[in-house]
């Protein structure tokens, strides 16, 4: 293990929470990210070798799957991100690389996201992004824009979100989800 | 505007950035002999019609797909999304 | 009766509610409006005229009023020009009547009246004309003054407002009998429903009539309706809420006035929203706004609309008068007599201008078939008319309302804003929503011209039902009650011919003398009209004035109101705040922020930072003592020319391609040739657009055969991923290449420096050897750092000294700064910002977004062989013009000034000695401009006129804005170490 302490995305030493009403907002960082993209014509060869190390099939636009330790949704075409414990596996891509092989190319994504987990009403979405709620239903992956952010909606459950931003701009978007829970809450 | 992104479904067009012509796709080969007069009908003569347009969309806060959009520039009325990556391939760009 | 208030209405009398209009107190009852409560304390008077400084009082009970317009709340909180009509009653509130000094009732503008032959329509256009230096000195002031609205407070708006999205299959714009009908069949069919109504009651009109539903009254019906849609999930009631504007494909703009109604919004919460609402289907259901007829003193406190009386009297329980006299062409103005008269209000007098007029019977009315008001008489309000009876004799009649009704104009406003036309209907005396509606729009109920409530409540069903079908979903059976079917009988009459001012547009004060000089001034169609009067282009868009205006153009041109053609409606449908379409993007909110990994500590070591697009970069450290920028930044440039320095640059774009045809791609994409770049190797690459300028630059590593990491300069990292992605699919859908952006994944610090390398391998693990044999200028390597961190290492300077630039993990650029810093202690370590990072790259002579500015070419830069005609990459082709190559184009050079007391700044432009600065002798500018601390002299790096051939030179940079004129010698933009020896040690 490195001799470095990390920081978190918003720049504290300890994760975040704020509770506001019935709405909770955790920072989160313990997942490892990793993005696969298939390669020219291996989009079989990149499923199967997928389903061979996660045990998921990776999914179609717009979806997420959860089993196990890891987590996968769909980021492009024949595009997803791979998410498994940190603790479990903090060099994700020495994890995935040998397994996908060159049927994918794989990027450490891990720390260009910062990750907020929420539990809200889905009512909450309409103060921050023009998606329609009746499409994100649980096991869908958004991609949109929230106040000028490019973001990945997680819905796991009926009040169980992750909105994911980068890194970068953490703040602006924990304030973001901030104001709209005091507005709606 | 909305959008109907073929996979996704409909978006709002504030997802999207604009390029213009879909024509773009069409890039002549460089090392041709006639390539400077090519590139400069590629780049600086577009037609400019009042009604079917096909034109260039990037889903950049969405999925980055370029888009193929079909649109009526009197009415805005959107005809018909496809990928730009398929049109391309249709039109037999390759390597 | 002793007061104003009547029995029954729709208000609270439980409750009292105190409230101050200009200073004096008064109280009324939940459910009123400011408007109401106002009558009913006998205020008849609410305010000024436009132009003329008329005494004005409420023509109208609803949004379309042109006349009722106050300044609400006071302070930082005042809202000027809210219409009174709509203004929901609470504790405490406070208004002030505007454009009036030094009170309401004794203004002394209103001298404007007496000028009005003065101040016809065209005045200001003929008026103030010479000397043109006095436009905007001398009249603009003065006419901005006397003619007016509600002045803004000045101060800062304390509450917030908020935006949000929603999505429904249909969008219903209006809750009268049409919109509810419409709401029910398909709440009930299972569709998702937005109800949408700008009133705080939902009913419409169902709340002002007196007329029964089946068993109910009609309030009573609407609060039942309203009820069940309000337990049904799929339906959501937006009560306070104005449908603004209809946009392309579905999407309406509406306000929501959240805490409008409050003194002051609950904490955290907005005080209005602005809806994006995207929606399969709307009907719009927004009822009809009834029109005045004109005659001479027609905008006498107490004069208003028939329909609006009986609005005051049903709803809100208020008598507008004591003695209350009508005015109408049409049945539905007896309504208005009738309910007054049911509630006990003394009716003097029914004119009727329809010859045929059948009698009401009222008790104690004289019925006057075939007659017309001809005047007014009072002062700050209407005391008598007088009337011209069908046989032409002419008489007072005392009263102190009077209710006119000249039919109504159903609301086709929404259905105009995607270039719809009304058409004119002459059964109805009004125009109609057009077959061009916008997409997915229908139209029901009076917005539509189907006026009975009978035909209100079917129509809505009826295109509800078709919306459903268009949707796939099934119509449940009607079940819609009993009501009124009243045919329209209506004779149109847009004005009284006679002497005397007759007003149409009441806000901006344009009568119907105004319209006859645009006629002889032949100002005739509509549009040329409209801008000549300045009619229909207040506050209130003309709501009440727009039809009679043109209908009395159509008179004095012998056309049909059909040839004469309408002007058309734009968003929004009634006035809309700034604050509620700026939303929450005010002050910082206006954009996110970016934060680099090491800003909170940059931010504890007391930085001073700068915004660079959305990031925030440290521009400098300062050190106690240090009392001047300038001299942190020549202390930190210095010592990374002497020690080591450290800067973090993570803002620089980083994209990761990848895929067997990665180096191909990479090859495309850049002028000069990275087909052959090593694995483990570095490379400077330039990126052109396809017309030959330049894009963007940056450094791109290859850490294997098929993987590379390019960077784009931090500007440009959005639109450089933009265009790779272009490529990739639009240009090259067959090379096997994937990308993904990693800017924000990795933490990257340049370590720059003469001891940057003895810095690194203290930190480096064993293992890695980064010796200059082992690792030569632009290596570059995928390591281990502090026990186990990977890294990447890239041996790149921007500097011109020895210099590495580190990336790690972004959790861990923290704890890496602090690390490097504390092992560099001795080594002279040093932080540096973006200040000095200029400074340094200007001594070296590099380029940057000051140099790339979309209007340079490889070859301005002095790159122009770079660019590879060995093969086909974007811009290469058309670079190649003659025109960006000629012999006198522009050269960067650096320029260095004679007097090193003298000061050199960016944008300055360069001209020969004794030249005059003017354009024709311009030879270029300066881009960038620093006080070397090297050099110990102002440099600068230009674009000069064939600047490589004149080296050794003198010319000036003159800067005309600060009056700066200095001599500066042209140099090679290499000030320091141009042969490369430093970065290659």
């Amino acid at each position: 293990m490195p001799d470095l302490t990390p920081i978190t995305p918003l720049g504290g030493s300890s994760l975040r929470t704020d509770t506001i009403g019935a709405i909770s907002i955790a920072e989160a960082d313990d997942w490892a990210l990793a993005s696969v993209a298939a390669r020219a014509g291996q989009l079989e060869d990149t499923l199967t070798r997928a389903r061979k190390l996660t045990g998921l099939d990776l999914p179609g636009p717009g979806g997420l799957v959860a089993g196990g330790d890891w987590r996968a949704w769909w980021m492009a075409p024949e595009a997803w991100m791979l998410a498994t414990p940190l603790s479990a596996s903090e060099d994700i891509v020495a994890a995935v690389k040998p397994a996908l092989g060159d049927a994918a190319s794989i990027t450490e994504q891990t720390d260009a996201w910062a990750r907020f987990d929420i539990t809200a009403p889905v009512g909450f979405l309409e103060r921050l992004c023009n998606v329609d709620p009746a499409r994100v239903t649980p096991g869908t992956a958004t991609r949109t824009v929230m106040e000028h952010m490019g973001v990945v909606v997680l819905r796991h459950g009926d009040q169980a979100f992750s909105v994911l931003g980068v890194r970068s701009s953490a703040g602006s978007l924990h304030h973001a989800l901030l104001t709209a829970a005091r507005a709606v809450a | 505007m909305i959008i109907n992104h073929p996979l996704l479904g409909p978006r709002d067009a504030q997802e999207f950035t604009y390029l213009g012509d879909a024509t773009l796709i069409d890039r002549p080969d460089g090392m041709a002999d006639a390539a400077p007069e090519a590139f400069h009908d590629y780049l600086h003569l577009r037609d400019n019609p009042a009604g079917t347009h096909r034109e260039l969309w990037y889903h950049e806060g969405g999925d980055r797909s370029w888009l193929v959009v079909t649109r009526d520039t009197r009415t805005h009325e959107i005809t018909r999304v496809d990928l730009a990556r398929d049109v391309a391939l249709q039109r037999g760009r390759g390597a | 009766m002793s007061g104003y208030r009547l029995q029954g209405g729709q208000i609270d009398r439980t409750r009292t509610l105190p409230f101050r209009f200009d200073g004096r107190s008064h109280s009324g009852h939940p459910g009123d409006t400011l408007a109401s409560a106002l009558l009913a304390n006998g205020v008849r008077l609410m305010g000024r005229s436009f132009k003329y400084h008329r005494p004005r009082g409420v023509l109208t009970a609803g949004s379309e009023e042109p006349n009722a317009l106050v300044t609400l709340r006071s302070g930082a909180r005042a809202e000027p020009n809210t219409r009174a009509t709509v203004a929901e009653l609470f504790d405490g509130l406070e208004a002030t009547s505007q454009n009036r000094w030094p009170s309401l009732a004794f203004d002394a503008m209103g001298v404007n009246d007496w000028l009005a032959p003065f101040l016809s329509a065209g005045f200001y256009y003929k008026t103030f004309m010479w000397p043109a230096a006095f436009w905007e000195r001398v009249y603009e002031p003065i006419i901005r003054r006397a003619a007016g609205l509600g002045a803004l407070s000045g101060q800062d708006d304390p509450d917030d407002y908020d935006k949000g999205f929603l999505h429904c299959d249909l969008l219903v714009i209006g809750a009268g009998p049409a919109g509810l009908s419409a709401a029910l069949t398909a709440g009930r069919a299972g569709a998702r429903v937005i109800l949408a109504d700008e009133d705080f009651r939902m009913g419409g009109r169902l709340n002002a009539e007196s007329f029964a539903l089946g068993e109910m009254r009609g309030a009573e019906w609407a609060a039942q309706a309203v009820a069940e849609l309000a337990s049904l999930d799929n339906v959501r009631l937006m009560p306070r809420t104005t449908v603004i504007g209809a946009f392309d494909h579905g999407v309406y703009g509406a306000v929501e006035r959240v805490a409008d109604h409050l003194p002051i919004p609950p904490e955290g919460k907005p005080r209005q929203i602005l809806w994006r609402i995207t929606t399969a289907r709307t009907l719009l259901c927004a009822g009809a706004t009834e029109r005045p007829v004109a005659f001479a003193d027609n905008d006498r406190p107490g004069i208003m609309l028939a329909g609006a009386m009986r609005a005051y009297a049903n709803r809100w329980a208020v008598a507008p008068g004591k003695r209350v006299a009508l005015f109408v062409n049409n049945d539905d103005g007896l309504r208005t007599a009738q309910d007054l008269a049911a509630q006990g209000v003394r009716v003097s007098a029914i004119i009727d201008s329809r010859p045929y007029a059948p009698d009401p019977g009222i008790p104690g009315a004289r019925h006057l078939p075939g007659a017309l008001v001809i005047g007014s008489a009072g002062r700050l309000g209407l005391d008598t008319i007088t009337v011209r009876t069908a046989q032409g004799r002419e008489f007072r009649i005392d009263a102190d309302a009077l209710g006119v009704s000249g039919g109504w104009n159903p609301n086709v406003h929404l259905t105009c804003h995607q270039r719809g036309r009304p058409v004119w209907d002459d059964a109805l005396a009004a125009f109609v929503p057009g077959a061009d509606l916008p997409g997915g729009m229908a139209v029901a109920g009076a917005a539509a011209g189907v006026f009975s409530t009978h035909g209100a409540l079917q129509s809505g069903h009826a295109a509800a039902a078709r919306a459903l079908e268009d949707l796939g979903r099934s119509a449940p059976a009607p079940t819609l009650p009993q009501a009124e079917d009243t045919p329209i009988d209506l004779r149109p009459l847009w004005h009284v011919p006679g002497k005397g001012r007759a007003w149409l547009d009441f806000q901006n004060d344009v009568t119907v003398k105004d319209i006859k000089l645009a006629h002889q001034e032949n100002f005739r169609s509509v549009e040329h009209m409209k801008r000549y009067t300045t009619l229909g282009m207040a506050t209130d868009q003309g709501k009440t004035s727009n039809l009679p205006a043109l209908a009395i153009m159509a008179e004095l041109t012998g056309k049909t109101i059909a040839e004469t053609g309408t002007t058309i409606f734009r968003p929004p449908y009634t006035p809309v705040s700034l604050g509620v379409l700026a939303g929450r993007a005010r002050g910082k909110d206006f954009k996110p922020t970016r934060l680099t990994p090491t800003h909170h500590w940059a931010k504890a070591r007391g930085a001073v930072f700068v915004e660079a697009g959305l990031w925030l970069r440290a521009q400098y450290f300062p050190r106690p003592g240090e009392t001047h920028w300038r001299e942190t930044v020549d202390r930190e440039v210095l010592a990374v020319r002497a020690a080591v320095g450290l800067c973090d640059v993570t803002t620089l774009g980083k994209i990761d391609i990848q895929g067997r045809d990665a180096a191909e791609f990479v090859n495309r994409v850049y002028a000069n040739g990275f087909a052959k770049l090593a694995v483990g190797r570095v490379r400077y690459g330039l990126m052109l657009r396809e017309d030959g300028f330049l894009m963007d630059d940056g450094t791109t590593a290859r850490l294997a055969e098929d993987h590379f990491v390019m960077t784009t300069t931090t500007a440009n990292a959005g639109p450089v991923y933009r265009h790779l992605e272009f490529a990739r699919q639009c240009l090259w859908p067959g090379l096997d290449v994937q990308l993904i952006s990693t800017t924000d994944a990795w933490a990257q610090i340049a370590v720059a420096g003469p001891r940057s390398r003895t810095l690194l391998q203290r930190v480096v693990d064993p293992g890695h050897d980064i010796s200059n044999a082992a690792f030569p200028f632009m290596a570059c390597a995928e390591i281990t750092i502090c026990g186990g961190l990977r890294a990447r290492l890239f041996r790149i300077s921007f500097s011109g000294e020895l210099a590495y630039e580190i990336a790690v993990p972004a959790r861990y650029g923290h704890a890496l700064m602090e690390r490097l810093m504390e092992k560099g202690a001795d080594l002279g370590v040093t932080p540096y910002g973006t200040e000095a990072l200029g400074v340094l790259r200007i001594e070296k002579g590099h380029a940057t977004a000051n140099e790339l500015n979309g209007q340079t070419t490889a070859r301005d830069l002095g790159m122009g062989r770079m660019v590879s005609d060995k093969k086909d990459s974007i811009g290469a082709v058309l670079s190649r013009r003659e025109g960006m190559n000629r012999e006198d184009g522009l050269h960067l050079v650096g320029l260095r000034a004679l007097n090193t007391g003298s000061r050199l700044a960016a944008g300055s432009h360069l001209l020969e000695r004794g030249a005059d600065a003017v354009a024709a002798n311009d030879l270029g500018w300066v881009t960038s401009a620093c006080w070397s601390p090297h050099l110990e002299a102002p440099i600068a790096l230009a674009f000069l006129k064939s600047g490589a051939a004149r080296m050794g030179e003198t010319v000036r940079a003159v800067n005309l804005l600060s009056g700066q004129d200095t001599a500066v010698e042209i140099v090679s933009p290499h000030f320091i170490d141009p042969e490369g020896e430093r970065l290659r040690a």
